[in-house]
């Protein structure tokens, strides 16, 4: 099997600073992959890299692609760029409204992504929508509501929504439970968990939650100063941490 | 018969560097084997490196050298993802404790082994009924999560959620701890039904009793233990 994202030597300076420096690791399918790390440790850098959001100084980010097979997003034209960020991949932010189009109903949120893949139907679109709502826990009695009238959690939970209708390959997800208050956090990640499961989703989470991180993630990597200090399976990583700053951050988590 | 768990001259150390980089070494030379359809309990004193041998074998633990093969595989070596499969596929672990997503309904949580090998909805949802009822949870909590119940409940749940799914390698520490008579017997029942259908088995039993129902041999940890400078 064919790892769906290879990632090889990806640096990102900012001047002389260092946003992060020689990535390297592969994706399989289906896999879930964290990215902890405190602030500024360049874990926004490194995914905004991966989902072509920045253009990296060096290094290679090789797409599995359905049509032609392993492409080098780096060197896409914008075009096939944006045509994978609205087929195969997915982006949700930590902040629902830069991800939503927050003057526009929730239905109509979810409908925009499938007809920027060329769904004209008008009923299958708000079929389409009606159902997606349904499986992000969204009353469908809200359909024609604008985002802005919803809660916070209800909004990422669209944001979600609107991201995976057209059936992505792979979701980046950037702190996708931040700010959320923790009774609706545990729902989004167990919400998080089954579509994962029954999509065969591969993803990669940025956060800083290590809780998140054990439950979503199959893999981890740590990161500090731009660079990958460890990575392995999550749980081993956070059980038997073998880096000092590793060791650091999972002795610093408050017990509740 | 080739061995299930396969165990060559495994050590571990832990390195504190947040604690002036204090090397401790807790096991060295661990050479061990468990045949399909075997029970092997790990005894010795608390602090010999039970829960340590046993969280290493399940790749919760990094060795620092050696070799584990289950199902013949290599723990050591092995990429993550290859873990992934040999844990959802060979190598169950029932822990003495329960790890759940909050809200997860508890018959969904015993389910979720089956659902990740692509059992049915279901067809999962119906075994894992049959266990709890097996392991005497009440029907009307079956709806809850776990996270709010009794210890002893969390851990039948746990039981329940660790053999769901007949795994050909199979490590349980103290499934019996905190059960009455009554649960303590059903499990004994469980490891014993697992093992007439050729699982290997790592157990640690504090309950003697227990351990000679169910266990073929014992192996002490103690030998495995690096003498400590005092």
């Amino acid at each position: 099997m064919s790892p769906l994202l290879s990632v090889r030597g990806v640096t990102k300076r900012y001047g002389t600073h260092i946003g992060c420096a020689d990535v390297s690791f592969d994706l399989h399918p289906g896999e879930v992959m964290g990215i902890v790390g405190e602030s500024g440790s360049g874990k926004t850098t490194l995914l905004n890299c991966l989902a072509g959001q920045l253009a990296p100084d060096t290094g290679e980010v090789i797409f599995d692609t359905r049509a032609e097979g392993p492409r080098d997003t780096r060197t896409m034209s914008e075009p096939e760029r944006r045509m994978l960020a609205r087929t195969d991949w997915a982006f949700v932010h930590q902040h629902a409204r830069d991800g939503l189009r927050m003057g526009v109903s929730a239905g109509g949120n979810v409908g925009e992504r499938l007809m920027a893949v060329g769904a004209r139907h008008y009923g299958d679109i708000r079929g389409k929508a009606l159902d997606w709502l349904e499986r992000v826990e969204i009353d469908g009695a809200r359909v024609d509501d604008r985002p802005s009238t919803f809660s916070g959690g209800m909004q990422q939970r669209l944001q979600i929504a609107r991201n995976l209708v057209t059936g992505p390959r792979l979701v980046f997800m950037d702190e996708p439970t931040g700010g959320l208050d923790v009774s609706v956090q545990a729902r989004l990640l167990d919400l998080l968990r089954g579509l994962v499961r029954d999509m065969g989703l591969s993803a990669i989470i940025v956060t800083h939650d290590l809780a998140v991180v054990r439950l979503l993630a199959d893999r981890l990597m740590v990161m500090k100063s731009g660079h990958v200090v460890e990575a392995g399976l999550t749980d081993q990583v956070l059980d038997d941490p073998q880096h000092a700053y590793t060791q650091l951050l999972v002795s610093s988590v408050l017990q509740v | 018969m080739t061995p299930m768990i396969d165990l060559t001259d495994v050590s571990k150390t832990f390195t504190l560097h947040n604690q002036g980089g204090a090397v401790i070494e807790v096991l060295s030379g661990v050479t061990l084997a468990v045949a399909p359809g075997e029970c092997v309990a790990l005894t010795g004193a608390s602090g010999a490196g039970k829960s340590t041998l046993m969280r290493v074998i399940y790749g919760n633990y990094r060795a620092r050298s050696g070799i584990i093969r289950v199902g013949g595989t290599d723990l050591v070596r092995a990429e993550p993802r290859e873990i992934i499969r040999l844990r959802r596929e060979v190598l169950g672990y029932v822990s003495q404790f329960l790890r759940v997503v909050p809200r997860v309904p508890t018959q969904d949580v015993v389910a979720e082994p089956l659902r990740a090998v692509g059992v049915a909805e279901a067809e999962a949802g119906e075994r894992a009924a049959a266990l709890l009822e097996r392991l005497n949870i009440p029907r009307p909590l079956w709806s809850l999560s776990p996270t709010t119940f009794s210890g002893g409940e969390q851990q039948r749940v746990n039981i329940a959620r660790g053999f769901a799914h007949p795994y050909p390698a199979l490590l349980l520490d103290e499934p019996t701890a905190s059960l009455d008579a009554a649960n303590r017997d059903v499990v004994l029942s469980l490891i014993e039904e697992a093992k007439a259908r050729g699982a290997a088995i790592v157990g640690i039993f504090h309950d003697e009793a227990a351990r000679a129902r169910v266990c073929d041999r014992e192996i002490d940890v103690g030998r495995f233990t690096p003498a400590r400078a005092a």
